[in-house]
């Protein structure tokens, strides 16, 4: 599948490589070249192929660090296992995972911490007992503001909205929904009122025939925010299909790959989601703080380097900040990636 | 159309205009041309599963199919973007029919209870979908640009759906009212006995029941990855209940024999308008699901009564007999 990606990608790691590798060269005999191993849930998958280049584009930055990046064929807390047991036996200095089981990985991990190797995860989370920090990509709080901010900034603040959600029963929908609410309470919403919340279920055909609704049901509709990815890919598609084009706008958080040619049509102006690259610097940037000897206790400050900092939350969780925004200029480069 | 259809007809009239009191856009012809157009692969499902029905069977694994068949369409669609467009729908369609004919072969020649059989393949055929496309989905920019345009197109009014609906609507009822092995499907499920004692082979029709079924599910496979713009493991999901529900409503009898391409095109007419009414109506989401399903439940249960026929029976064996 998707040869044409994963051959783009490769190009693109390889470059990274290229750039890096005298950045390492001229810093080895400093840094005494740490090494981190970037464990993901599984080879092939082209969402964290681009985490390993963030990770990658970190190492360079900083010098004197080489990123194993590595992961099992199929994404199973067994074959994990047996990777990091293979990273623990090669001591490495550091491990990020994106854990297949939460639970699972706990005895391995503290089998590092034991040999000495820091451990922490990003994405998807090893239980606080196994690792040191997990690193979310958002809060709650900042991906409901952020879906706010990005209808206002289409259009101009003023116009009846709308939200085309998954399921009434999706608990990170309902939360997500009641953080856009909180956002929307602020005086500079006030020509922009929420009209009705529709829910799609996540599937195709019903969040479509939602979308049509929602349009002859009011008629002055503006924009929608759907903080689902199939939820706006169908509402985009029923937008254009239906001429609505220029009219309506919709936002929410939706994957690079599938909005692109909604985007460029110019039903959707900007969505948001995490930007894997990012994602995988901003780990890296963490792992090295703590290689250095960070504190990651509660309440402590990490390091994401040109990503600002991070605090320390209960049980080791930070954030990373507030989703990343796609449009016309940015999404056909991060369609090729996920 | 019999008394029961009128009934049902009537219903439907009647919902129409109390929809369109209370929201005048309903009756908008956008939103009649965009209900229509929603609901022509729901015509055909319907269409088919009845042919299932009449001999006594069902087929759980239409939407299975239908995604499948779908995903082949799209494939073709992402690799080999200069298939003409007959030939990518013509992949679908003959996916389709392939994995109808599977269900029909075991369930004709190897026994095996419909239910269970196509149970089964509703789970395999959803799980080839992830294997064949390696757990990933076609998006609409992997798509050809004629793929997605020619369920948009609009011919004298209607979209190319609705015209494929009414084309596929004429032949079944050409095939099931005037052709023998038409009249085939009626008998097997009617009455199985005398059936073969006429020299109907059950095995042939159930066999030719379920390919008939794969063929149009495949076709909508196309139609439905098409206008929605993606194809994955989940499209349709739970759509089969949607399909069986449509034929209920229409009058077709689960117990088998009995069943119009009228009623089962009304039937599904009905649902079409329920769930493209609800939205418009802005009937809360919690309530949504439960009045749809009470919606449904009348409309059975008044399509029952208008079952009845007439007649006196002498005799209460009669009764019994009749119902065999």
């Amino acid at each position: 599948m998707k040869t044409t990606r994963r051959t783009v990608l490769q190009l693109a790691g390889g470059a990274a490589v290229a750039l890096a590798a005298p950045a390492i060269i001229t810093t080895r005999a400093r840094a005494a070249d740490k090494r981190i191993a970037l464990i993901v849930k599984n080879l092939g998958n082209s969402y964290f192929d681009a985490c390993a280049n963030g990770a990658k584009e970190a190492a360079a930055e900083i010098g004197g660090i080489e990123i194993i990046y590595t992961a099992s064929a199929k994404p199973t807390a067994e074959e994990q296992i047996a990777v990091i047991d293979a990273q623990i036996a090669q001591k490495v200095d550091g491990i990020i995972v994106s854990a297949n089981d939460a639970d699972a990985l706990v005895p391995v991990g503290k089998k590092a911490a034991d040999r000495g190797i820091k451990v922490m995860s990003f994405d998807s989370a090893i239980a606080p007992a196994g690792r040191t920090v997990h690193l979310s990509a958002s809060s709650t709080p900042l991906i409901g503001a952020k879906q706010v901010q990005m209808i206002a900034k289409t259009l101009g603040g003023k116009g009846e909205v709308a939200i085309l959600s998954a399921a009434s029963t999706m608990t990170n929908q309902n939360s997500w929904i009641e953080a856009m609410k909180e956002e929307w309470k602020k005086p500079e919403y006030k020509d922009m009122p929420l009209v009705a919340t529709v829910y799609g279920d996540d599937q195709d055909d019903k969040s479509y025939r939602e979308m049509q609704g929602l349009v002859k049901a009011h008629p002055n509709l503006k924009g929608v925010i759907s903080p689902t990815t199939i939820g706006i890919r169908s509402g985009a598609k029923a937008i254009v299909d239906g001429g609505l084009v220029g009219k309506v706008f919709i936002t929410g958080l939706g994957l690079p790959s599938e909005m692109k040619d909604y985007v460029l049509a110019g039903a959707c102006d900007t969505f948001a989601i995490w930007n894997p690259v990012e994602y995988g610097y901003s780990s890296t940037m963490i792992m090295a703080d703590i290689l250095n000897g960070a504190d990651t206790s509660e309440g402590a400050k990490l390091s994401m380097g040109k990503k600002g900092e991070t605090t320390v939350g209960p049980d080791g969780e930070c954030i990373m900040g507030e989703p990343f925004e796609f449009n016309k200029t940015n999404v056909e480069e991060f369609a090729k990636i996920f | 159309m019999s008394y029961r259809e009128l009934v049902l007809a009537a219903i439907l009239l009647l919902g129409l205009l109390a929809i369109g009191a209370y929201q005048p856009v309903f009756l908008a012809w956008d939103n009649i041309s965009d209900m229509l157009t929603e609901t022509s692969v729901l015509f055909m499902m319907a269409l088919a599963q009845m042919v299932v029905i009449l001999t006594r069977g069902i087929d759980l694994s239409v939407a299975a199919n239908l995604a499948l068949s779908g995903m082949i369409a799209a494939l073709v669609s992402q690799y080999f973007p200069e298939t003409p467009l007959v030939l990518m729908i013509f992949a679908g369609v003959v996916t389709g029919l392939a994995l109808g004919m599977i269900n029909g072969a075991f369930v004709a020649f190897l026994s095996i209870p419909p239910i269970v059989m196509t149970l089964g393949t509703l789970a395999v055929f959803r799980g080839l979908i992830i294997i064949i496309a390696g757990g990933d989905q076609v998006n609409a920019s992997e798509m050809g640009a004629t793929f997605q345009a020619f369920p948009k197109e609009v011919i004298l009014g209607l979209t190319t759906p609705v015209w494929i609906a009414i084309v596929v609507s004429i032949l079944f009822f050409v095939f099931l009212n005037f052709t023998r092995a038409g009249r085939g499907l009626f008998a097997v499920g009617g009455n199985p006995v005398a059936a073969r004692y006429c020299g109907i082979d059950q095995r042939k029709q159930e066999l030719l029941a379920y390919s008939i079924t794969g063929a149009v599910s495949g076709l909508c496979g196309y139609l439905w990855v098409a206008r929605y713009g993606v194809a994955y493991s989940e499209i349709a999901s739970g759509y089969e209940l949607t399909v069986i529900a449509a034929c209920v409503i229409g009058g077709v009898s689960i117990g088998g024999g009995v069943g119009s391409v009228a009623g089962t095109l009304l039937g599904a007419l009905f649902l079409g308008i329920v769930m493209t009414a609800l939205p418009v109506l802005q009937i809360s989401p919690f309530w949504q699901m439960a009045i749809s399903g009470a919606v449904i439940l009348a409309a059975v249960v008044i399509n029952a009564r208008a079952e009845r026929r007439p007649d006196k029976l002498i005799l209460p064996e009669a009764r019994r007999l009749r119902r065999v």
